[in-house]
Formats: structure tokens, sequence, C-alpha cells
């Protein structure tokens, strides 16, 4: 059975065409995939995948070219339409509903009658049971950990007869065992004959899970090859257009002085869930701390506390000797501590979406000069200086950020608060959602901060990054410190299990 | 895939988001906006029965045909101004005050108090100390909600709207007991204010006007150039950002809220000691509802409040002479304005988005259900 579905084109995208405004996102694009195969779209950012996504699931139309789905041509208005074609689409960021049960997340917006709780649950573990899924159908969202929530979203999509599965990123929130088990399962929808589509950014799971890869550029297909003749090297290349060393430097910096300390800090959120479980660490300048962990582990939270934006509940944090809890942010940013933060939709607090460059600018930095008014002038040649420096792209330097691309958007902060010549530098997911070319400026850019004597806490989600980058690693899990480890010498493997929580080692760096 | 035979079609229109257009073009439309509007407006008068170029004729006549109704205008004109400006402020914080009535009212009740009780003062410390009386009985009445909203998280929108009624009935209950008229022969009202409490005439108007022109340079400069004014934009827009910048979001909420209601309340002393010269329950005449409207036409931007309150004027003085003239009700200009706002907030949709008819394809015809 599955060698006769084999042949058949699952989805056939012919000389797909989407601007907006001026911008041609997607230029001709040919693409497709066949049942039983697993499909990898990569591309770096801004080359059009997320676009040529949503017009599969109905959210856009393209303005030229066919789709053809199982050798029909088709036009797909909205997601119900895509649903009813047997498309499913699993996105970045989970769209449940919190206090519902795994069932009823299911269930939502099916038009069919209501099966009884019984044969609901039965339908359910029926289909779980055949594509190797786990889950409690009764358990509710809020009590899931992410890897369930994404069990549920991929039941969603099949209890309502997915043929077609795509999956944005779906390995950005995953431990390394997690990933593994989503691969797994992804094998066996294949298996059964379902066409997957799988955007992902991390090259070494392209050549693990898929069959094929195409590869976009700027909003044109480049070329699609098949995965077994393909490595690293050539998808990069073919990527980015050009030769590029996929390799992190790692500055070794002899002289450290020790200039931040936490010791023994407890926080919590003000809906009263321990944030940060009394944790101790230390760290030096010309040292790169890397903080591995889950999704809301603590990461956030402890940013926040040293920026002063939260209110502690025990312990202390010295910077210089000196305890900063109960100074205001405003002081602490005084003191030379910068914080960053990337949150999911990118802009999050550390810039003003409408505001141009040379507003962002001043973010911090607006009170320094005197009398009432604000003096644009050095901010204008700061954010020219930046342009230049980081090759960021914009039209201009009082556009608003918002207009400008991702990876644009995470220079203009990362190169604001080195400017403002932090001695310690946090940051917490500069990379994140960025293609390689831009992710390896921001490497460069954290190691000439680190050879300048700053001292960096790098909050990052890929495992394979920190372990490069990182001088050192401290692992959280759930608020608590599970694991510190040289990352010289640590594994990925080793990272991801104290990640999960399941070990406790000694903290002692 | 049986469905397909009602899925092989696109929808007729569907919508485009436009790249930022060229500010020309962007005027342009608002120009054939408001050509529409008057269109739109002209065919409304004609089903009432009237001559819709007679019409407008005079609304423009009425209100410009003379220095006597230009005067009036300007009267007109001038607390709307005010007001939108104060509301502005506020709005620029993405603080929702539509209790600019409130303010209103309580500025013109502080500065009463030392128009009957110190009438007798040397004029000009007289003014001022009206002037900025009326500036704190309006700030206290807009920092209230402020606080609360700083403290405990209220809702604005709300809280501002039903200050509004409280303040009205506090001038109710003046006018019943503590301030009323002794010579009025039992009419419940406030007298009239003695000559030295009143606003001067410049040019035939009380000189609200010019406090109004340089007020529209100061929100300007404010807004634009001064670190509070940054302060204002970053709140508006994110709070969490304003905190991580290090800014102190609770007292920039409440400076700028005492500041909203200040203006606002500076108009209430232009139109009691100026126009009404007296304190009666109607001395906003309502604009503390229409500024909002005004400042969000304007889109915050304090020399196009202006432009818009001039207009706003002309329509309403001019409605006033239709009104007598022809026996045209003045409720026809409120629907006129209506409609002039339909059309121009509805050409916003169309700056950022375009429609786009579906293309007709001769494949679309045949294959989606032939095959």
């Amino acid at each position: 059975m599955s060698q006769s579905l084999e042949r058949k084109n699952a989805i056939e995208c012919r000389g797909i065409t989407k601007s907006f405004g001026t911008v041609l996102a997607n230029d001709h694009i040919d693409l497709t995939v066949r049942y039983g195969e697993v499909l990898a779209l990569l591309g770096e950012n801004g080359s059009g995948k997320t676009t040529l996504m949503n017009m599969l699931s109905g959210i856009y139309h393209p303005d030229e070219g066919s789709i053809l789905i199982g050798g029909k041509e088709t036009v797909i208005h909205s997601p119900v339409d895509a649903m009813s074609l047997g498309i499913g689409m699993i996105y970045q960021h989970f769209k449940l509903v919190d206090v519902f049960t795994a069932m009823d997340n299911i269930v939502l917006g099916t038009k069919e009658k209501r099966l009884s709780q019984k044969a609901l649950k039965d339908k359910i573990t029926g289909i779980c049971q055949s594509f190797g899924l786990e889950i409690d159908p009764e358990k509710r969202v809020y009590e899931m950990s992410v890897s369930e929530k994404q069990t549920v979203e991929i039941l969603k999509v099949l209890y309502r007869g997915a043929q077609i599965l795509i999956l944005d990123e779906p390995t950005a929130v995953l431990t390394p065992q997690e990933t593994e088990r989503l691969f797994a399962i992804l094998r066996k929808m294949k298996e059964q004959g379902c066409a997957i589509i799988i955007i992902t950014h991390k090259l070494n799971e392209v050549l693990e899970i898929s069959d094929r890869v195409t590869i976009l550029r700027k909003g044109k297909s480049i070329d699609t090859v098949q995965t077994a003749q393909a490595d690293e090297k050539m998808l990069t290349e073919l990527m980015v257009g050009q030769a590029v060393s996929l390799e992190i430097e790692r500055p070794l910096i002899e002289e450290k002085q020790p200039i931040l300390k936490v010791v023994d800090l407890t926080v919590t959120r003000p809906d009263g869930s321990v944030a940060i479980d009394d944790i101790s660490f230390e760290i030096r300048r010309g040292e790169i701390l890397g903080v591995a962990g889950v999704a809301g582990s603590g990461q956030k939270e402890l940013c926040e506390a040293i920026a002063g934006l939260m209110k502690i509940n025990k312990g202390a944090i010295l910077y210089e000797k000196e305890n900063i809890i109960g100074k205001t942010p405003a002081e602490i940013i005084k003191m030379g501590i910068s914080m960053s933060f990337v949150p999911e939709d990118r802009l999050g607090m550390g810039l003003v979406a409408s505001m141009g460059m040379v507003e962002n600018m001043l973010l911090k930095t607006y009170r320094n000069s005197r009398g009432p008014f604000v003096d644009r002038r050095p901010a204008r040649e700061m954010a020219e200086n930046l342009v230049d420096k980081l090759g960021i792209v914009t039209p201009g330097v009082n556009t608003p950020v918002r207009l400008m691309s991702g990876g644009n958007v995470q220079k203009v902060l990362l190169g604001r608060e080195i400017e403002s010549k932090p001695n310690l530098l946090i940051t917490a997911y500069p990379v994140r959602g960025l293609d390689i070319h831009s992710s390896y400026t921001i490497y460069d850019l954290l190691n000439e901060q680190k050879k300048q004597n700053v001292a960096v806490i790098f909050i990052g989600e890929d495992l394979d990054v920190l372990l490069e980058l990182s001088d050192v690693i401290m692992v959280l899990s759930h608020g608590r410190i599970t694991g510190f480890l040289d990352a010289r010498k640590a594994t990925k493997e080793q990272v991801g299990l104290y990640m999960t929580g399941a070990v406790k080692q000694e903290v002692g760096a | 895939m049986s469905q397909n035979h009602h899925n092989d079609r696109e929808p007729i229109f569907r919508m485009v988001k436009r790249a930022e257009l060229p500010d020309r073009q962007i005027t342009l439309l608002r120009l054939s906006a408001l050509i529409l509007a008057l269109a739109a407006g002209g065919l409304f008068i004609l089903s009432v029965g009237y001559n819709p170029f007679l019409i407008y004729g005079t609304i423009l006549s009425g209100a410009l045909r003379s220095p006597m109704a230009i005067q009036a205008t300007v009267k007109i004109i001038v607390p709307l101004l005010i007001t939108s400006l104060g509301v502005t402020l506020a709005f620029k914080m993405r603080f929702w005050n539509i209790g600019a009535e409130g303010q209103i009212i309580m500025g013109a009740v502080f500065a009463s108090y030392f128009a009957l009780f110190h009438a007798d003062w040397n004029h000009w410390v007289l003014i001022v100390v009206m002037a900025a009386a009326g500036m704190i009985g309006g700030g206290l009445w807009g920092l209230l909600p402020a606080w609360f909203k700083a403290n405990y998280g209220t809702n604005e929108t709300l809280f501002t709207l039903m200050l509004n009624y409280i303040a009205l009935h506090i001038v109710s209950w003046l006018q019943d007991g503590p301030w009323r008229d002794p010579g009025s022969q039992g009419f419940a009202k406030i007298a009239r204010f003695d000559k030295n409490a009143s606003l001067d005439k410049v040019l035939g108007v009380h000189f609200g006007w010019m406090i109004a022109l340089a007020l529209i340079v100061i929100v300007y400069v404010y807004l634009r150039y001064t670190k509070q004014g940054y302060e204002i934009s970053v709140v508006g827009e994110s709070q969490e950002t304003a905190r991580y910048a290090g800014m102190n979001v609770k007292k920039v909420l409440l400076r700028t809220m005492m500041l909203s209601g200040a203006v606002c309340g500076l108009c209430g002393m232009i139109q009691a000691t100026g126009s009404d010269i007296t304190l009666t329950t109607g001395v906003t005449g309502g604009v503390g509802f229409t500024a909002i409207i005004v400042a969000w036409l304007s889109q915050l931007n304090p020399v196009t409040i202006l432009i818009v309150s001039v207009l706003f004027g002309i329509l309403e003085k001019g409605s006033s002479v239709v009104q007598s003239s022809f026996g045209l009700s003045t409720d026809c200009a409120d629907v006129l304005q209506g409609i002039i706002l339909f059309f121009v907030l509805g050409c916003e949709f169309f700056i950022r988005y375009r429609l786009v008819r579906r293309k007709k394809r001769a494949e679309d015809r045949g294959e989606g259900g032939g095959r």
C-alpha cells in the first residue's frame, strides 16, 4: 500500500508568488511533497518559508501560481478549507485552551456530533496507538509539559483526518530526548502514508529526519536535494548562497575576576508559584555562562531579578560585592548591568515596536542628557554606526523597528546593549528564530564582549550552540540548578538529562 | 475532497496589506475621503428636501460672513481645541481619559470660587490665581482615576466616565445651595461674575484663544522633544518596556493624567470666566466628548487638532445659522458630522490595506470540479 502511495504527490506547488506591498515574499516557488515522505523546508529568515506554509494552510492567498492537493488543483480559502483537504498545521506557539482537557481541545471546533466521553476517549486512544503517541486524554493542558502540549496539537490534526502535516519549528522548545520521541512519531506517520513538511533551522535534525530537503533563498526555491546525498556544509551553502564556516570560536581568557554572585536566591511569580528556587552561582569577567533549560524553567525570572524588575523573596545578588537587591532598574542599568531578553514575539520589552532605531537607542540613555529635552543627535549617530557595523538592513534609521525583519531587530537590540558598554551582559535567546548567518554574527558579538573582559550570561535554546560557545553551563529545571558543567567536556545528552531534572548534581563550579 | 465544487474560487475581494504609503498619497486619500463625505452629506440634505449647495454655502458664510460671526465661531473652537489637546496627552499614553467633561467642570468650579468670593483682588492676580485653581481642580480630578489605576488596576474608562457625573452634580448642588445667587428670586443659579473676574477681550473675543494657540505649541514641544514626552510614548507602547528601561511607570502615569486633567481644567476656567461669566451645569457644552473625536481624527497631532477643531467649529456655528434661516434642525448638522466621520475613519482602512479583485482566469472555469 505504501508503495502505491509513495508515487502520489500530496502537495504540489507550481510557481507560487506572493508579495506584501513592495516585498516579494515568494517568487515562483515550486515545491512537491509525496505521501509517505518527510520533506524538510530550509531557509534563512525572510526566505519565505512561513509565507508559503501560510498559503498552504489557507491564511494567505497566492497572487500567482497554483496549488495541487492530491493531484487536483485547489484554491484554499481558509484554515477550515485546508483542514477539509487533509492539511494540518502545527504552529510553533500552541493554540490550546489551558483549562480544557486534552480530549476537549482535540474535538474543539469539529462539526460532528459530540461523542460520549468514553467513546471519545477510546477513539483518541486508538489514534494514539496507531501512531505511537502517548497522552492521558483527561489531563488538563495547564498541567502538561511542552512536549505533551505538542502531542495534543498533533492529535488535534490527526483526529481531523489530516494526511498532510506541516510542522513549524517543532523542536525549538523540546529537550533532545523529547525531540527523539517526536521524530519517532513522525517516522511512524510516514510509514502510515502521511506526507510531512517540517520547518527547522537545525541542520542535524534535517539530516536525521527528512527524505528530501527543499531550500528557499530570498523567496525563491533554490534546489531540492535527497537528504541521503546531502551534508551540513552543502545545505548551508545552498541556503546562504556562499561558503560559510560553521565553527563557533571560544576564545580563552586567562584572568577572570568574579563580578556577580547570586546567593540563595528565591523568586516567586505574581501568581504565587515559585520561579527561582534557592539558587546560588557566580559569574566572572571574560566568561560566557550558558544557561540551559526547558522553556519556563525560571530563565525569564532570573533575568528580571538581576535587572531589578522582579520582587525578590529571599537571598542576595552581589554585584562587585554590593547587594543590588532593592535598587531600581534605572540604578542597576547605571551600574553597568545590561539585560536583553528576546521573548517569543521577538520585540517584547527590549524595543518599542512603533519607534525607529534612533528613538530606540534612547531607551536606556535618554536620561543622561542635561535639561528637560531629549538629545537625539548622539542616538542618531549611534544608530547609523550600528547600521554600518552590524550590517543592519533598514530603509532608514527612523523606520519603525516593527517593519524590520527579525534578524535585524535582534541586531538592533543587542547592538544597543553592547554600545552601552556594560560590565555584565545578560542576553536571553538572542538568536531566537534567527538563521545561521545572523546567528553567527550574534555569536561573534558575544565573543567580542568576552574578549573585552565583559561577563556574559547567555540563555539559549540550542544545546549545540550552548556547548560550543559557553565556558560554563548551568542547567535550570523548575527553578532549581540541576547541573553545573564545564562546557568543554559536557555532552548534549548529559545536559538534556539535567534539563528534565532527573539527575541532581552537587553544585560547584 | 468532495467539496471542491465551491472551493474552486477565490473570494471576490481580498484584503492586501499595503507597504507604508508616501505622505503625499496619504493626504490625497484623506482629501478624497472628505470630498466623498461632502457628496454623501449632500445626498442626505437633498433627501430631506434642501439644496445641498445652498446649505453648504450657508454653513460656510454663516460661520465666517462677518467679524461678529467669526468671533462666535472662535468662541466655539477655543474650548474644543484646548480640551482636545488635554485628552491627547492622556491618549498618547494609551490612557483612555473620557473624563474631560468632569475635569472641565472641576476646573470651572475651582476658578469660580475665586471669581465669586475674591472679586476684589487685583485683576491680573485674580486671573492668574483662577487659572492656577482651574488647573489644580482639573488636575486633581484627572489624578484620582490615575492613582486608582496605578495602585489597584482599576478601569480608567469607567472611572473617568463616572467622575463626569459626580462633577456635574457638584455644580447642581452648589447652585442649589451654598453658592446660590441671593438676588435670583428663587431660581437655582449662581450669580454673574464681577467684571473684574472675567477674561479681557482681545480682537473681540476673550483672550482664551491666545492661551489655546500657545497650548498647541507647548503640547507639541512637550510630546515631541522633552524627556517626559518620550516617556509618555514608551509607556503608551508597552509598560513592560518602560519598566525595563528604568522608567517609573507609576510616576509617568500620575504625572501625565494630572497634566491632561489640568489642561481640561484650564479650559473650564476659560469657559466660566471668559464665555459664560458664571458657573452653570452646561459649562462644558459637551466638548469633553467631541474632543475625543477631534483628538483621534487628528491622530494626536496638535497641529492637526487645530485644523480639525476649526472645521468642527465652522460646522457647528454654520448649522445654527442654517437652522435660523431655513428651519433645518441643527440635529441635521450632527448627522452630517457623523457622515464625515464615517468616511474619514473609513479611509484609514484604505491607508493600511487595499482590496484586490479576484483575477479572471480561464482555467478557473472548467477545471475545479471537472477532473
